[in-house]
Protein backbone atom coordinates (compact mmCIF):
# COMPACT_ATOMS: atom_id res chain seq x y z
CA UNK A 1 0.00 0.00 0.00
CA UNK A 2 1.43 3.32 -1.00
CA UNK A 3 1.24 5.99 1.65
CA UNK A 4 0.45 9.40 0.33
CA UNK A 5 3.18 11.41 2.10
CA UNK A 6 1.95 14.64 0.61
CA UNK A 7 -1.22 14.22 2.64
CA UNK A 8 0.80 14.83 5.82
CA UNK A 9 2.71 17.70 4.30
CA UNK A 10 -0.49 19.72 4.34
CA UNK A 11 -0.84 21.86 7.48
CA UNK A 12 -4.56 20.97 7.53
CA UNK A 13 -3.84 17.31 8.28
CA UNK A 14 -0.57 17.78 10.15
CA UNK A 15 -1.99 20.20 12.73
CA UNK A 16 -4.39 17.67 14.37
CA UNK A 17 -1.87 14.81 13.94
CA UNK A 18 0.81 16.78 15.80
CA UNK A 19 -1.72 17.61 18.50
CA UNK A 20 -2.37 13.91 19.06
CA UNK A 21 1.34 12.97 19.10
CA UNK A 22 2.63 15.67 21.48
CA UNK A 23 1.34 14.16 24.79
CA UNK A 24 2.96 10.79 23.99
CA UNK A 25 6.36 12.35 23.32
CA UNK A 26 6.07 14.67 26.33
CA UNK A 27 5.09 11.96 28.83
CA UNK A 28 7.68 9.41 27.65
CA UNK A 29 10.30 12.17 27.76
CA UNK A 30 9.43 12.97 31.40
CA UNK A 31 9.61 9.28 32.38
CA UNK A 32 12.98 8.81 30.66
CA UNK A 33 14.34 12.00 32.27
CA UNK A 34 13.40 10.61 35.70
CA UNK A 35 14.96 7.20 34.93
CA UNK A 36 18.07 8.72 33.35
CA UNK A 37 18.68 11.12 36.23
CA UNK A 38 18.18 8.31 38.75
CA UNK A 39 20.72 6.05 37.02
CA UNK A 40 23.04 9.00 36.48
CA UNK A 41 23.08 10.25 40.06
CA UNK A 42 22.45 7.09 42.10
CA UNK A 43 23.43 3.97 40.14
CA UNK A 44 26.41 5.12 38.07
CA UNK A 45 29.73 5.04 39.97
CA UNK A 46 32.15 7.94 40.30
CA UNK A 47 34.88 8.20 37.66
CA UNK A 48 38.42 7.08 38.46
CA UNK A 49 39.98 10.41 37.42
CA UNK A 50 37.26 13.02 37.56
CA UNK A 51 35.31 11.83 40.60
CA UNK A 52 31.80 13.27 40.61
CA UNK A 53 32.55 16.00 38.07
CA UNK A 54 32.13 13.66 35.11
CA UNK A 55 28.36 13.50 35.73
CA UNK A 56 28.02 16.62 33.59
CA UNK A 57 28.22 14.27 30.57
CA UNK A 58 24.66 13.09 31.24
CA UNK A 59 23.42 16.46 30.02
CA UNK A 60 26.46 17.72 28.06
CA UNK A 61 26.80 14.80 25.63
CA UNK A 62 23.08 14.42 24.77
CA UNK A 63 22.66 18.15 24.19
CA UNK A 64 25.77 18.29 21.98
CA UNK A 65 24.63 15.32 19.89
CA UNK A 66 21.12 16.71 19.54
CA UNK A 67 22.28 20.22 18.70
CA UNK A 68 24.23 18.77 15.75
CA UNK A 69 21.51 16.37 14.55
CA UNK A 70 18.77 18.99 14.86
CA UNK A 71 20.78 21.28 12.62
CA UNK A 72 20.94 18.63 9.91
CA UNK A 73 17.21 17.94 10.27
CA UNK A 74 16.48 21.67 10.12
CA UNK A 75 18.63 22.04 7.00
CA UNK A 76 16.91 19.03 5.41
CA UNK A 77 13.47 20.54 6.08
CA UNK A 78 14.67 23.86 4.72
CA UNK A 79 15.95 22.12 1.56
CA UNK A 80 12.65 20.26 1.14
CA UNK A 81 10.85 23.60 1.48
CA UNK A 82 13.04 25.09 -1.25
CA UNK A 83 12.73 22.14 -3.61
CA UNK A 84 9.04 21.23 -3.27
CA UNK A 85 7.73 24.60 -2.15
CA UNK A 86 5.87 22.89 0.69
CA UNK A 87 4.75 25.30 3.37
CA UNK A 88 4.98 22.80 6.21
CA UNK A 89 8.67 21.96 5.61
CA UNK A 90 9.71 25.58 6.08
CA UNK A 91 7.50 25.83 9.16
CA UNK A 92 9.20 22.74 10.61
CA UNK A 93 12.62 24.29 9.97
CA UNK A 94 11.56 27.43 11.84
CA UNK A 95 10.08 25.32 14.65
CA UNK A 96 13.31 23.35 15.16
CA UNK A 97 15.71 26.32 15.22
CA UNK A 98 15.05 27.62 18.78
CA UNK A 99 15.31 24.11 20.27
CA UNK A 100 18.57 23.52 18.40
CA UNK A 101 19.92 26.82 19.66
CA UNK A 102 18.91 25.88 23.21
CA UNK A 103 20.77 22.56 23.05
CA UNK A 104 23.86 24.18 21.50
CA UNK A 105 23.82 26.72 24.33
CA UNK A 106 23.40 24.02 27.02
CA UNK A 107 26.27 22.10 25.47
CA UNK A 108 28.61 25.12 25.57
CA UNK A 109 27.47 26.22 29.03
CA UNK A 110 27.82 22.81 30.73
CA UNK A 111 31.13 22.33 28.94
CA UNK A 112 32.41 25.60 30.41
CA UNK A 113 31.22 24.64 33.90
CA UNK A 114 33.11 21.34 33.60
CA UNK A 115 36.14 22.85 31.89
CA UNK A 116 37.01 25.24 34.74
CA UNK A 117 37.65 22.59 37.43
CA UNK A 118 38.91 19.84 35.05
CA UNK A 119 40.97 21.60 32.39
CA UNK A 120 41.65 24.77 34.35
CA UNK A 121 39.89 27.10 31.88
CA UNK A 122 36.29 28.10 31.17
CA UNK A 123 36.95 28.44 27.48
CA UNK A 124 39.70 27.50 25.03
CA UNK A 125 39.70 28.39 21.35
CA UNK A 126 40.20 24.84 20.17
CA UNK A 127 38.52 23.46 17.04
CA UNK A 128 35.75 21.52 18.82
CA UNK A 129 34.63 24.40 21.04
CA UNK A 130 34.89 27.02 18.32
CA UNK A 131 32.92 25.02 15.75
CA UNK A 132 30.18 24.33 18.31
CA UNK A 133 30.03 28.07 19.04
CA UNK A 134 29.67 28.68 15.29
CA UNK A 135 26.77 26.20 15.32
CA UNK A 136 25.03 28.29 17.99
CA UNK A 137 25.59 31.43 15.89
CA UNK A 138 24.19 29.65 12.81
CA UNK A 139 21.01 28.83 14.73
CA UNK A 140 20.73 32.39 16.00
CA UNK A 141 21.48 33.72 12.50
CA UNK A 142 18.74 31.52 11.04
CA UNK A 143 16.22 32.82 13.59
CA UNK A 144 17.31 36.44 13.15
CA UNK A 145 17.33 36.31 9.34
CA UNK A 146 13.88 34.74 9.30
CA UNK A 147 12.54 37.39 11.67
CA UNK A 148 14.05 40.28 9.71
CA UNK A 149 12.05 39.61 6.51
CA UNK A 150 8.36 40.49 6.68
CA UNK A 151 7.03 38.21 3.93
CA UNK A 152 7.15 34.70 5.49
CA UNK A 153 7.65 32.89 2.16
CA UNK A 154 10.64 35.07 1.25
CA UNK A 155 11.96 34.72 4.80
CA UNK A 156 11.70 30.92 4.43
CA UNK A 157 13.81 30.94 1.27
CA UNK A 158 16.52 33.24 2.62
CA UNK A 159 16.82 31.38 5.92
CA UNK A 160 16.78 28.01 4.12
CA UNK A 161 19.85 29.02 2.15
CA UNK A 162 21.69 29.93 5.36
CA UNK A 163 20.66 26.63 6.96
CA UNK A 164 21.84 24.58 3.97
CA UNK A 165 25.21 26.32 3.65
CA UNK A 166 25.77 26.11 7.41
CA UNK A 167 25.30 22.34 7.44
CA UNK A 168 28.94 22.07 6.28
CA UNK A 169 29.85 22.97 9.87
CA UNK A 170 28.32 19.84 11.42
CA UNK A 171 30.88 17.28 10.13
CA UNK A 172 33.60 19.76 11.12
CA UNK A 173 32.34 19.69 14.73
CA UNK A 174 32.20 15.92 14.74
CA UNK A 175 35.62 15.27 13.22
CA UNK A 176 37.41 18.26 14.79
CA UNK A 177 38.88 16.12 17.58
CA UNK A 178 40.29 13.74 14.96
CA UNK A 179 41.63 16.19 12.41
CA UNK A 180 43.37 18.63 14.73
CA UNK A 181 45.05 18.79 18.11
CA UNK A 182 42.32 19.89 20.47
CA UNK A 183 41.99 20.20 24.22
CA UNK A 184 38.61 18.49 24.00
CA UNK A 185 38.98 14.73 24.32
CA UNK A 186 38.28 12.34 21.46
CA UNK A 187 35.04 10.42 20.92
CA UNK A 188 34.06 7.95 23.61
CA UNK A 189 31.33 6.36 21.51
CA UNK A 190 32.99 4.67 18.54
CA UNK A 191 32.16 1.91 16.10
CA UNK A 192 34.89 -0.19 17.70
CA UNK A 193 33.14 0.02 21.08
CA UNK A 194 32.47 2.51 23.82
CA UNK A 195 35.18 3.18 26.39
CA UNK A 196 32.79 3.80 29.25
CA UNK A 197 31.44 1.88 32.22
CA UNK A 198 28.08 0.21 31.49
CA UNK A 199 25.96 2.07 34.10
CA UNK A 200 27.36 5.39 32.85
CA UNK A 201 26.42 4.38 29.31
CA UNK A 202 22.88 3.45 30.36
CA UNK A 203 22.41 6.82 32.07
CA UNK A 204 23.83 8.71 29.10
CA UNK A 205 21.76 6.94 26.46
CA UNK A 206 18.58 7.20 28.56
CA UNK A 207 19.19 10.95 28.88
CA UNK A 208 19.84 11.11 25.14
CA UNK A 209 16.48 9.45 24.42
CA UNK A 210 14.73 11.74 26.92
CA UNK A 211 16.25 14.84 25.29
CA UNK A 212 15.23 13.60 21.83
CA UNK A 213 11.63 13.07 22.91
CA UNK A 214 11.64 16.50 24.55
CA UNK A 215 13.00 18.07 21.36
CA UNK A 216 10.32 16.38 19.22
CA UNK A 217 7.48 17.33 21.59
CA UNK A 218 8.62 20.96 21.73
CA UNK A 219 9.19 21.23 17.96
CA UNK A 220 5.71 19.85 17.27
CA UNK A 221 4.15 22.24 19.79
CA UNK A 222 5.98 25.14 18.17
CA UNK A 223 5.04 24.13 14.64
CA UNK A 224 1.36 24.07 15.66
CA UNK A 225 1.66 27.68 16.83
CA UNK A 226 3.41 28.61 13.59
CA UNK A 227 0.66 26.95 11.53
CA UNK A 228 -2.01 28.85 13.47
CA UNK A 229 -0.18 32.13 13.02
CA UNK A 230 0.57 31.79 9.32
CA UNK A 231 -2.71 30.25 8.21
CA UNK A 232 -4.88 32.42 10.44
CA UNK A 233 -6.87 33.72 7.46
CA UNK A 234 -7.71 30.30 6.02
CA UNK A 235 -11.15 28.79 6.50
CA UNK A 236 -10.16 25.58 8.31
CA UNK A 237 -8.44 27.53 11.07
CA UNK A 238 -11.46 29.70 11.76
CA UNK A 239 -13.50 26.50 12.07
CA UNK A 240 -11.17 24.90 14.68
CA UNK A 241 -12.82 24.31 18.06
CA UNK A 242 -9.98 25.99 20.01
CA UNK A 243 -10.09 29.06 17.75
CA UNK A 244 -13.87 29.48 17.81
CA UNK A 245 -14.22 29.58 21.58
CA UNK B 1 14.24 18.75 -16.00
CA UNK B 2 11.39 19.83 -13.81
CA UNK B 3 11.97 23.04 -11.84
CA UNK B 4 11.99 21.14 -8.56
CA UNK B 5 14.69 18.75 -9.79
CA UNK B 6 16.69 21.76 -10.92
CA UNK B 7 16.43 23.30 -7.46
CA UNK B 8 17.53 20.00 -5.86
CA UNK B 9 20.60 19.92 -8.13
CA UNK B 10 21.44 23.55 -7.27
CA UNK B 11 21.26 22.75 -3.56
CA UNK B 12 23.51 19.69 -3.89
CA UNK B 13 26.00 21.71 -5.97
CA UNK B 14 25.93 24.57 -3.42
CA UNK B 15 26.69 22.20 -0.53
CA UNK B 16 29.49 20.55 -2.52
CA UNK B 17 31.01 23.91 -3.47
CA UNK B 18 30.86 25.34 0.05
CA UNK B 19 32.18 22.07 1.46
CA UNK B 20 35.11 22.12 -0.94
CA UNK B 21 35.88 25.77 -0.18
CA UNK B 22 35.76 25.26 3.58
CA UNK B 23 37.85 22.10 3.24
CA UNK B 24 40.55 23.93 1.30
CA UNK B 25 40.61 26.84 3.74
CA UNK B 26 40.86 24.55 6.76
CA UNK B 27 43.58 22.53 5.07
CA UNK B 28 45.56 25.69 4.37
CA UNK B 29 45.13 26.85 7.97
CA UNK B 30 45.92 23.42 9.43
CA UNK B 31 48.65 24.61 11.77
CA UNK B 32 46.57 27.52 13.01
CA UNK B 33 43.50 25.41 13.72
CA UNK B 34 45.40 22.99 15.94
CA UNK B 35 45.44 24.13 19.53
CA UNK B 36 49.00 23.10 20.34
CA UNK B 37 52.34 21.90 19.02
CA UNK B 38 53.88 18.57 20.00
CA UNK B 39 57.40 18.39 21.49
CA UNK B 40 58.63 16.79 18.24
CA UNK B 41 57.36 19.79 16.27
CA UNK B 42 59.17 22.11 18.69
CA UNK B 43 62.44 20.23 18.17
CA UNK B 44 61.95 20.38 14.40
CA UNK B 45 61.58 24.16 14.82
CA UNK B 46 58.03 24.16 13.49
CA UNK B 47 56.83 26.06 16.54
CA UNK B 48 57.29 29.86 16.80
CA UNK B 49 60.71 30.74 18.22
CA UNK B 50 60.33 34.09 19.94
CA UNK B 51 56.70 34.33 20.86
CA UNK B 52 54.25 32.49 23.07
CA UNK B 53 52.75 29.21 21.83
CA UNK B 54 51.00 26.14 23.26
CA UNK B 55 52.58 22.77 23.65
CA UNK B 56 50.70 19.55 24.33
CA UNK B 57 51.60 16.02 25.32
CA UNK B 58 51.86 13.81 28.37
CA UNK B 59 53.40 14.75 31.70
CA UNK B 60 56.38 12.42 31.90
CA UNK B 61 56.21 9.88 34.74
CA UNK B 62 58.38 10.91 37.68
CA UNK B 63 59.24 14.30 36.23
CA UNK B 64 57.12 16.54 38.48
CA UNK B 65 59.30 18.49 40.93
CA UNK B 66 58.03 21.28 43.19
CA UNK B 67 60.16 24.15 44.44
CA UNK B 68 60.20 25.12 48.11
CA UNK B 69 57.68 27.96 47.64
CA UNK B 70 55.06 25.26 46.92
CA UNK B 71 53.80 27.05 43.82
CA UNK B 72 56.54 26.69 41.23
CA UNK B 73 56.43 23.34 39.44
CA UNK B 74 58.93 21.77 37.04
CA UNK B 75 57.88 18.94 34.75
CA UNK B 76 58.59 17.41 31.35
CA UNK B 77 56.08 17.28 28.51
CA UNK B 78 56.65 14.29 26.26
CA UNK B 79 55.07 12.84 23.11
CA UNK B 80 57.10 9.62 23.66
CA UNK B 81 59.66 10.78 21.03
CA UNK B 82 60.90 14.11 22.34
CA UNK B 83 60.49 15.88 25.64
CA UNK B 84 60.55 19.47 26.74
CA UNK B 85 61.12 20.88 30.24
CA UNK B 86 58.45 23.26 31.51
CA UNK B 87 58.36 25.52 34.55
CA UNK B 88 55.08 26.95 35.82
CA UNK B 89 54.15 29.07 38.82
CA UNK B 90 50.51 28.85 39.82
CA UNK B 91 47.63 26.55 40.63
CA UNK B 92 47.37 23.40 38.56
CA UNK B 93 44.02 21.92 37.42
CA UNK B 94 42.62 18.82 39.18
CA UNK B 95 43.38 16.45 36.32
CA UNK B 96 47.07 17.41 36.14
CA UNK B 97 48.86 14.12 36.85
CA UNK B 98 51.94 12.22 35.74
CA UNK B 99 51.26 10.17 32.63
CA UNK B 100 48.19 12.24 31.75
CA UNK B 101 47.58 14.75 28.97
CA UNK B 102 48.52 18.40 29.41
CA UNK B 103 48.57 21.60 27.34
CA UNK B 104 50.84 24.46 28.43
CA UNK B 105 51.06 27.96 26.98
CA UNK B 106 54.32 29.84 27.28
CA UNK B 107 57.58 30.96 25.69
CA UNK B 108 60.91 29.21 25.27
CA UNK B 109 63.50 31.20 27.21
CA UNK B 110 67.28 31.30 26.88
CA UNK B 111 67.65 28.83 29.78
CA UNK B 112 66.09 26.11 27.56
CA UNK B 113 62.97 25.92 29.72
CA UNK B 114 59.49 26.74 28.61
CA UNK B 115 58.12 29.34 31.01
CA UNK B 116 54.41 28.57 31.04
CA UNK B 117 51.81 31.20 31.81
CA UNK B 118 48.94 28.73 31.69
CA UNK B 119 48.70 24.97 32.19
CA UNK B 120 45.57 23.05 31.16
CA UNK B 121 44.84 19.38 31.74
CA UNK B 122 43.66 17.31 28.78
CA UNK B 123 41.24 14.58 29.67
CA UNK B 124 41.10 11.23 27.86
CA UNK B 125 37.92 9.64 26.51
CA UNK B 126 37.76 6.76 29.01
CA UNK B 127 35.25 6.70 31.83
CA UNK B 128 35.43 4.00 34.49
CA UNK B 129 34.94 3.60 38.25
CA UNK B 130 38.08 3.64 40.46
CA UNK B 131 37.97 -0.14 41.07
CA UNK B 132 38.08 -0.83 37.33
CA UNK B 133 40.98 1.60 36.91
CA UNK B 134 42.90 -0.19 39.69
CA UNK B 135 42.23 -3.59 38.12
CA UNK B 136 43.42 -2.27 34.75
CA UNK B 137 46.62 -0.92 36.30
CA UNK B 138 47.34 -4.24 38.01
CA UNK B 139 46.76 -6.17 34.79
CA UNK B 140 49.12 -3.82 32.94
CA UNK B 141 51.77 -4.20 35.63
CA UNK B 142 51.42 -8.01 35.46
CA UNK B 143 51.74 -7.89 31.66
CA UNK B 144 54.81 -5.69 31.87
CA UNK B 145 56.38 -8.04 34.44
CA UNK B 146 55.62 -11.05 32.23
CA UNK B 147 57.09 -9.28 29.19
CA UNK B 148 60.22 -8.35 31.15
CA UNK B 149 60.58 -11.95 32.41
CA UNK B 150 60.30 -13.41 28.90
CA UNK B 151 62.78 -10.84 27.58
CA UNK B 152 65.28 -11.76 30.30
CA UNK B 153 64.76 -15.53 30.07
CA UNK B 154 66.53 -16.15 26.72
CA UNK B 155 69.50 -14.08 27.85
CA UNK B 156 69.81 -16.16 31.02
CA UNK B 157 70.12 -19.40 29.06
Amino acid sequence: MAINWFKYSAPTTFYPLAGKLIPWFAISSLILFAVGLYIGFVVAPADAQQGEFYRIIFIHVPSSIISMFLYLIMAAYAALGLIFNTRLSSMMASAIAPTGALFAFISLWTGALWGKPMWGAWWVWDARLTSELILLFLYLGFIALHASIDDPRRADRAAALLAIVGSVNVPIIYFSVKWWNTLHQGSTIKYSGTSMHIAMQQAMFTMLAACWLYAIAIALTRVRSIILERERNSKWITELAEVKS
Amino acid sequence: MKPRQKRAVYIVLAIAAVGLAVGLVLNALKDNVSLYFTPTQVFNKEAPQDRSFRIGGLVEEGSIRREKDGLTVHFMITDLHQKLPVVYKGILPDLFKEGKGVVAQGKMEADGLMHASEVLAKHDENYMPPEAADALKKAEAANAAAAAASAVAPAAK
